[in-house]
């Protein structure tokens, strides 16, 4: 994945929020993933519509913190590799 | 003295929701695990109560919903349930055979919002596949098989291993790659119910399943990233239990046909458990007051050896129905862990698959009929 990448997830993987787990989750075949804060506020940006880039700057303007592009990408191969995300090139 | 402290588990939500619509069936798998019984159970719960059983629980936090049978498609209103299922936000798994399954109904399904399919079958070819199933269905799965892909479902495909089926895994993976799915199951089967009524027939040999993990690696190798594949070997083999349904009463809750509401698919068999019916009590009196949801909660009924076992919150003891067909005590340890005292009878069952005589008894099918001669 690139920076210019537009992240999406893939068809077939549902993310919810869950009121009795107070949590994000991520649902798919017969299985389910309960995210963390960071986790969650990542994958709820991956729309297919914004770059990695864009991503991160929305994060640390959110969050109010620099230098978040190295966790972020981190955290993105390691969801792509897990089959959650698809990634169109823009 | 010490003053017995009874300490209560903690009682998360019922994650897991598995309907089991109907146990009607037009397939007669001899490895089937629902009741060998099921020919009493005529009296279905309606669309309506089906839909107030999904309310419930939705609200105790129940996510991922299985729609499963017998075969869930001899129900008209699977559509119906799967609508309501996805309005309440369930991810929502069909479990089928594929009998009954139209390209209309597919189209309805996936307008109603039905997340995934998995679709079994029984082996490879025609002839085993319809031996095994006792039915002509096979080219009737391949249909089905490219409807799904055709509807943008992932390809979820399932096929159940055990010793008459497990030497022709190598054309199971070559059929399921050029159907073109995404995730193959390969579960070996689990003896309960008819699986093990007809145990002597099904349970594979060492050789057997050392050929058979051979030959999973080197398909996995070579579809990586392609296709992902399952294996599960029969907990015989094993030295440990598994953690069966996640530990009792902690994340699946199952309801049969006629409403009454299990911690598994298979309790039903247990002894001295009334189980309750959904027909009679709310979703969450079930799951958390009833006397059956919480008599293998937490570890306070354990014996020895698992009570004093460091492994007891690995696997709790193992499948309490394993331990009631093995052991004749749904208390006891599973009989699979070698520090079971009656492992021996595990041992045994795995020595005689180690012979190449055919069993005396008869393979029995999962039909109607032998459903009431064997109960």
């Amino acid at each position: 994945m690139t920076q210019a990448d537009r992240p999406s997830i893939r068809p077939g993987i549902r993310l919810q929020w869950e009121a009795v787990q107070n949590a994000y989750v991520l649902l798919y075949p017969e299985g389910m993933v309960k995210l963390n804060t960071s986790a969650a506020e990542i994958l709820r940006r991956c729309d297919g519509m914004r770059s990695v880039d864009e991503i991160v700057a929305d994060l640390e303007s959110t969050f109010n913190r620099n230098g978040l592009q190295g966790e972020i990408e981190h955290f993105l191969q390691l969801a792509r590799a897990q089959g959650w995300l698809s990634a169109a090139e823009s | 003295m010490n003053a017995a402290v009874t300490t209560s588990p903690v009682v998360g939500p019922p994650l897991w929701l598995l309907l089991e619509l109907t146990y009607r069936c037009p397939l007669q798998c001899v490895f089937c695990y629902n009741p060998i019984d099921f020919a009493k159970v005529e009296d279905e719960l309606t669309t309506e109560e089906w839909i107030r059983v999904l309310r419930e629980a939705r609200a105790l936090g129940s996510v991922q919903l299985g729609l499963s049978g017998g075969e869930p498609l001899m129900r008209d209103d699977v559509e119906a349930i799967a609508d309501e299922a996805h309005r309440l936000g369930y991810y929502t798994n069909l479990i089928t055979s594929g009998v009954g399954l139209t390209r209309e109904r597919l189209s309805e399904l996936k307008r109603v919002g039905l997340d995934h399919i998995q679709l079994s079958f029984q082996d490879s070819t025609r002839e085993m596949n319809d031996f095994l199933s006792h039915t002509r269905t096979f080219e009737l799965k391949k249909r089905c098989a490219e409807w799904i892909k055709e509807h943008g479902y992932p390809m979820v495909v399932n096929c159940v291993i055990h010793r008459l089926n497990i030497d022709h895994l190598d054309t199971i993976i070559d059929m399921a790659v050029r159907m073109g799915a995404d995730y193959l199951e390969l579960a070996n089967t689990q003896y309960y119910s008819w699986a093990h009524l007809n145990r002597e027939h099904l349970l594979p040999s060492r050789e057997q399943l050392q050929k058979a993990e051979q030959t999973m690696q080197t398909w996995r190798e070579r579809m990586k990233g392609k296709m992902k594949i399952f294996f599960v070997v029969p907990d015989y083999y094993e030295q440990r239990p598994k953690k069966c349904v996640n530990g009792w009463g902690t994340t699946l809750a199952t309801i049969a046909p006629d409403g009454t509401a299990m911690p598994c698919h298979t309790a039903r068999m247990l002894p001295g458990l009334s189980f309750p019916n959904v027909r009679a009590r709310s979703m969450k009196e079930i799951w958390f007051d009833s006397d059956a949801f919480n008599r293998f909660r937490g570890q306070g009924w354990m014996k020895e050896p698992c009570a004093s076992c460091e492994e007891r919150e690995k696997d709790f003891g193992g499948c309490r129905c394993q331990a009631y067909l093995l052991a004749h005590d749904a208390a006891a340890a599973d009989p699979v862990c070698s520090k079971s005292p009656h492992h021996r009878v595990v041992v045994s069952a795995v020595e005689r698959a180690q012979e190449t005589r055919v069993p005396e008894a008869p393979l029995v099918f999962r039909r109607p009929e032998n459903s009431r001669s064997y109960s």
